[in-house]
């Protein structure tokens, strides 16, 4: 941090300006002129926690990919197809159980499966063919979604959230401020949102703390950095490899019963999230985990500010967004160059 | 394929004969049949299957060149012709009279393809900047960003509905959307893509291209620009695209969204690599299968006693089957099966030569 402000003097305070400006509108009730240029602060506080709240969600379909990206090389393009079965198998145990809950663990160990045997069956049997073993999940992922198109047809399906996370709560972010009664109004923001953004945090927090502080982390991040010589010592490195590429898959799954609890699920969607996985990892870097939080809370932020403030060019902001990186920093924001 | 193979032997016979006599018989006899077809043929082969099997093949072959020559395995190309037909149906005449110019087909058409070159410059010199698995991603990215961009934009692009009505000019007193000439039209323009990309494969160009994808450091050492040479293949295979696009809009008289959507994306890639992504034949046959398939779909289906819709299904197991067992196309197959022949044709006579 030192070392950062004592290099680069001006970009710091450029920084520290921003962060201020930007917790200022956070923060404080708005005074009117600003309201008179930007729309009411409800508006822009909703749009910036709708993007955080959806970051959330490409977090958790990124973080995955991006794991399995890091360790294998094989860029699962059926990883929004994972997302979508996903959703698809919560909505079908949710309904038929009555429980919200219950359908995580199911679906996490049913959509693992999926992965696992893919990772089996195929793509260890085309270890190092990059090319190959993309152009094999591509075909894949147009099977997946013409089978899923066949089952569950093509209208749209939305999970119930649970009856304690119904309505909404009310959040320490002033709304409004009442000119005449100084009363204020506090932020309400729908309570299943603020808790899946909970949950997201915590789980990026324990993926960090497994890879970074465990035995089985230190085994991944080992056969990212030399696979053949971690092979070479010992380790069945196969092993781990099917253990990655599961909990990748499983996390996927989830995210697709949060996705269609936060919005509905319907044919197109695994493309979405396809691509949402693919820009969140290009502009957080490829195979780092802080790299996809970072990159899904930039681009979810992104899209919202962009379809409130510009709705005609929010896809054109993510985009530009990604070409931006790719200019100036081809790896991502925080990947290494190989 | 390496480069050795690709350069011209100038110490062979065969360069002594006419030209007329270096292309082997079968290649005569199939454009023979190419040219007679509509004596044969109804309306329906010429002006569906055929015609759209030349365009898609244009497509394909402009995604067979950057990925078998340059290694650069782009979903662009549909973009790029997307962008071409878009830039005719924008300019040109259409039915959506307030977006569209209406100027005319000699302003137009060059127009079409200076925009798609220089829309595909822009985003190849994106792709560039990283290679391998990381290149199709990036292009899938732009592909899908390009999409949803000319789905919400009304003030270019006209949005959801896209443009209909779009006629190709009445040159010569033609009408070209009609079977027949339509169908020598796309045929013309295949014929030309193939025979430039074939002359390109040995030309200094094509030859420093496919240096540059089996060793980009060797080539720089030797003074080759690698990153010009990688966004000139991306320039050049526009046209290629191009020329598909502005046909393929002809053919539907009409272009929107869905035209470009990263389904149809993939489905370029799939036509290459079904057909054979390694020589320009590859994506017509890859083409031509990808239509029958489509075309016929709902009769095979049928037969099989599914429900009509399963195409894509069927599309995507034949695709996976392909990269599974054959990952150099069907073209790979007849190369297999032609070696095979040989071989015991050899062990026949006793060990052969």
């Amino acid at each position: 941090m030192d070392n950062f402000i004592k290099r680069y003097p001006l970009w710091s305070l450029i920084f520290i300006l921003l962060a201020i400006a930007f917790l200022y509108l956070v923060l404080a009730p708005w005074p009117p002129e600003l309201v008179a240029t930007w729309g009411r602060k409800q508006i822009f506080l909703n749009a910036l926690l709708g993007g955080i709240t959806l970051g959330a969600l490409y977090f958790l379909v990124a973080a995955g990919f991006t794991l399995i990206f890091g360790l294998m090389r094989v860029v699962n393009l059926a990883h929004g197809s994972l997302f979508l079965i996903g959703g698809y198998l919560g909505y079908e145990v949710a309904t038929a159980s009555g429980s919200w809950l219950l359908a995580f663990p199911i679906v996490f160990i049913v959509v693992g499966l999926i992965g696992l045997l893919m990772q089996f069956f195929i793509f260890s049997k085309m270890e190092g063919e990059e090319l190959r073993q993309t152009l094999v999940s591509i075909g894949l992922s147009i099977v997946f979604a013409d089978l899923m198109l066949w089952w569950w047809g093509g209208q749209s399906y939305s999970i119930l959230a649970p009856q304690f996370l119904q309505g909404p709560m009310e959040l320490p972010l002033v709304s409004n401020v009442n000119d005449s009664t100084g009363a204020v109004t506090w932020l309400r923001y729908p309570s299943v949102r603020v808790w899946i953004l909970v949950a997201a945090i915590v789980i990026g927090i324990a993926m960090w703390l497994v890879l970074n502080r465990t035995a089985l982390g230190m085994l991944i991040r080992a056969g990212v950095d030399d696979r053949e010589m971690l092979a070479a010592s010992g380790v069945r490195i196969h092993l781990v490899f099917l253990a990655v590429f599961g909990f990748g898959a499983g996390l996927a799954g989830i995210a697709g019963i949060i996705g269609a609890t936060f919005q509905s699920l319907s044919p197109g969607e695994d493309t979405r999230f396809l691509l949402a996985s693919l820009v969140v990892v290009i502009v957080g870097g490829m195979g780092s985990i802080v790299g996809a939080a970072l990159g899904a809370l930039i681009i979810g932020v992104a899209e919202q500010m962009g379809f409130v403030y510009a709705p005609t060019y929010s896809i054109v902001l993510t985009f530009l967004i990604m070409a931006a990186v790719l200019a100036f920093r081809p790896q991502g924001l925080l990947g290494t160059r190989r | 394929m390496s480069v050795a193979d690709q350069a011209p032997r100038f110490t062979s016979p065969v360069e002594q004969r006419m030209w007329s006599e270096r292309i082997p018989v079968p290649w005569w006899i199939f454009g023979l049949i190419l040219l007679l077809l509509p004596v044969v043929a109804n309306n329906f082969w010429l002006f569906q299957i055929m015609g759209w099997t030349f365009i898609l093949g244009m497509i394909g072959l402009s995604l067979m060149f950057l990925a078998g020559y340059g290694g650069m395995v782009s979903l662009l190309q549909m973009s790029i012709a997307g962008m071409a037909g878009y830039m005719v149906a924008i300019l040109g005449p259409s039915g959506a009279a307030n977006v569209s110019l209406g100027l005319s087909w000699w302003i137009v058409i060059p127009a079409a393809f200076l925009i798609a070159a220089l829309f595909a410059t822009i985003c190849g010199a994106l792709a560039v900047r990283t290679d391998g698995i990381y290149t199709i991603m990036i292009t899938l990215a732009i592909a899908a960003a390009f999409f949803y961009f000319t789905r919400q934009n009304y003030s270019i692009f006209n949005g959801y509905s896209g443009f209909n009505l779009v006629l190709p000019p009445k040159l010569f007193g033609v009408n070209w959307r009609a079977p027949v000439p339509f169908y020598y039209l796309t045929l013309a323009c295949a014929v030309l893509c193939y025979g430039a990309v074939v002359y390109l494969a040995r030309a200094p160009f094509g030859l420093a291209l496919q240096g540059v994808r089996d060793n980009p450091r060797r080539m720089a050492a030797l003074g080759f620009n690698v990153t010009a040479h990688r966004v000139a293949a991306y320039a050049l295979t526009s046209v290629f695209a191009s020329a598909g696009g502005i046909l393929l809009v002809w053919q539907n008289a009409q272009i929107a969204p869905g035209t470009i959507g990263v389904s149809s994306a993939i489905d370029v890639l799939v036509v290459a690599v079904v057909g054979g992504i390694r020589r320009p034949l590859g994506p017509f046959i890859g083409a031509f299968i990808y239509v029958l398939l489509q075309v016929f779909s709902t009769d095979i289906l049928g037969f099989f006693g599914f429900a009509a819709d399963r195409f894509k299904l069927i599309i995507g197991i034949g695709f996976l089957a392909i990269v599974l067992f054959s990952p150099d196309g069907v073209l790979g197959l007849w190369d297999r099966w032609r070696a095979g022949v040989a071989a015991r044709k050899a062990a026949a006579t006793g060990g052969g030569a």
